[in-house]
């Protein structure tokens, strides 16, 4: 059953929404970034730090927390606008993405920004780091999960596949994936780039509890994480259906907007697309 | 005669006492030697698979978690982790100790494949990595125990044969990761070895000994952080200075030296070591006979640096 109610879900939405304003914002200010990514991801992450995610905001190196990785580092705003919205961080620090000295570094850094469990930006990394994460957990008898987010370009890195193999064989049921099908990577759309045909099938017989969904549709993600919190008896993934720069209509489906800045004139209309208040 | 992989195995197991010290492997345990912690310590061993890029991360989780990861492989096989050495381990500083065994053309009969000449090297240029190769047993099942308290991430090159045990009675205290031991007192010509290369300096020194050359030897078994100290003080004693090294002559305790004395002081330096080229199959003896690292080389080499005096 699911145990959150419609209004909740609403409120889900709303906090998505934020996040994707100052998304937007982050990456105008710092005239770079990744938009498409993070504007994909975002519902899949407001979701889960706001129904599963065992963290605490303010102890926010907490030893039994779950961890959440973003091997997807670049999608970085995303996770500082959550990170913002949940407290870890000051919503002033958003100003500080890829400013000299700033917590919110090009990409998400564990040495420089609470709540970043991991130091990403090389694609293909996330998900055995995660792995160790879960094995720490178990060797010391610990409830707490690791929960990876990788992005579907990513996956064409070999060794986010030596890890699958590897995180079936240790039968770990406190991994946990969300994958980011968005469909598009840096240079183009997927498919032109490394067609991956069914992505389903390779994890499955990799082994892994696999569950698919609409990642935007907040009822799917919602049931797509009781999914992850509910398979333990080994590795889970929940293949997210996304659209790259979800939100903001000329960023959609758009390889343009992986790594690009909106000017003034996108600006406005983003920020009037997401309704916020200017 | 013992192997420094012996030392490493013999290392982990007198750090299992610590619950927190965890082992990965990639298929290499009886070759690296990890397999006797694996013996009695298999729910604090990894299998990894043949997986190297994947185990040098998942004991980065390990160590973000709290855990004092020990991985290994064979030095080769490390560099193909090169950027999850780089990214997931040095950059944000996890103390991953990682371990390339069989290192150098003194592996052997594998062949060039095998035989890694650059590890050094490429660890050397990593931030907050420390970089040792241990000649002996001894020290080697000292240094990877001192490793284990350290809260920097390490690479330590081990080798696959057998050299001669060299510090059987050695002081508790004498052997520090960041400080080269002073074999060898002599004021003509220093000799800095680091690894197999030691005990090749060490009969180099006799020979020169018979021409009525006074040598100093030093064990310089931490590439990284390097012991400038000791550098600078056997370069004025002695006036020319020789490293030798089962490496490149690029960018390894040759270079690192050569770096060293390019900003202190202008002494005379002659590397030997592996001349930018591949091996080959060939005995762990006749390697270092066909690459010229072998005492009478080092031999050449310091007299070649005492007429540059």
């Amino acid at each position: 059953m699911l145990a959150i109610m419609s209004a909740t879900l609403s409120e889900l939405e709303e906090i998505a929404r934020r996040c994707r304003i100052e998304i937007v914002n982050m990456v105008y200010r710092a005239q770079a970034g990744h938009p498409g990514g993070s504007l994909s991801e975002i519902d899949l992450m407001a979701a889960l730090y706001s129904t599963s995610l065992r963290v605490r905001p303010d102890e926010p190196d907490w030893e039994d927390r779950d961890r959440f990785i973003l091997s997807k580092g670049h999608a970085s705003p995303g996770m500082y606008a959550l990170l913002a919205e949940k407290g870890f961080i000051q919503h002033e620090d958003l100003h500080s993405y890829r400013v000299l000295g700033g917590v919110c570094q090009g990409h998400v850094d564990m040495k420089w920004c609470p709540g970043v469990d991991f130091s990403a930006g090389s694609l293909g990394m996330g998900l055995s780091f995660g792995m160790g994460c879960a094995l720490a957990a178990r060797i010391d008898g610990s409830e707490r999960r690791a929960f990876v987010m990788l992005g579907d370009g990513e996956i064409q890195e070999g060794s986010v596949w030596e890890a699958a193999m590897a995180a079936t064989h240790h039968e770990l049921g406190n991994l946990k994936v969300i994958l980011d099908r968005n469909r598009i990577q840096n240079d183009d759309f997927c498919e032109s780039q490394m067609r991956m045909f069914d992505i389903p099938a390779k994890w499955k017989a990799f082994g892994w509890n696999v569950k698919e969904i609409d990642g935007h549709n907040m009822q799917e993600i919602v049931e797509g994480i009781e999914f992850l919190d509910n398979s333990n008896d080994g590795p889970s993934i929940l293949i997210a259906h996304t659209v790259k720069g979800k939100g903001v209509s000329y960023m959609e489906d758009n390889p343009s907007f992986h790594g690009a800045a909106p000017n003034d004139e996108q600006y406005a209309i983003a920020m009037n697309e997401l309704g916020a208040v200017q | 005669m013992a192997a420094t992989r012996d030392g490493y195995g013999q290392a982990l197991l007198d750090l299992a006492v610590n619950d927190k010290v965890v082992v990965l492997e990639a298929d290499l345990g009886k070759s690296t030697k990890s397999l006797h912690f694996r013996k009695e310590h298999p729910d604090r061993t990894i299998s990894c698979g043949i997986g190297e890029q994947n185990m040098l991360l998942v004991a980065a989780g390990l160590a973000s978690s709290g855990y004092i990861p020990f991985a290994s492989t064979f030095a080769i096989f490390t560099e193909r982790a090169f950027e999850q050495m780089r990214n997931g381990v040095a950059r944000p500083g996890l103390a991953v100790h990682v371990c390339g065994s069989h290192g150098g053309t003194h592996t052997g009969t594998d062949g060039s494949s095998a035989q890694s000449i650059e590890d050094l090297a490429i660890y050397r240029t990593l931030p907050n990595v420390t970089v040792l190769h241990p000649c002996d047993d001894v020290s080697t099942r000292i240094l990877t125990k001192q490793l284990a308290v350290s809260k920097q991430p390490s690479y330590m090159r081990t080798a696959r044969n057998k050299t001669p045990v060299l510090y059987d009675d050695i002081e508790a205290g004498t052997i520090q990761i960041g400080k080269g031991i002073e074999l060898k007192s002599g004021s003509d010509v220093a000799i800095i070895a680091c690894g197999v290369l030691v005990s090749e300096a060490l009969k180099a020194a006799d020979q020169l000994k018979q021409q009525g050359i006074n040598t100093t030897v030093i064990d310089m078994h931490t590439i990284k952080p390097l012991d400038t100290a000791l550098v600078d003080k056997v370069s004025t004693r002695c006036g020319a200075i020789v490293t030798a090294e089962d490496h490149s002559v690029i960018g390894g305790l040759g270079g690192a030296v050569a770096e060293h004395l390019s900003s202190s002081n202008s002494t005379p330096l002659e590397r030997v070591g592996v001349k930018d080229r591949f091996g080959e199959s060939g005995q762990a003896d006749e390697m270092l006979e066909l690459m010229e690292l072998s005492a009478p080389h080092i031999v050449k080499a310091a007299q070649r640096a005492i007429e540059r005096k």
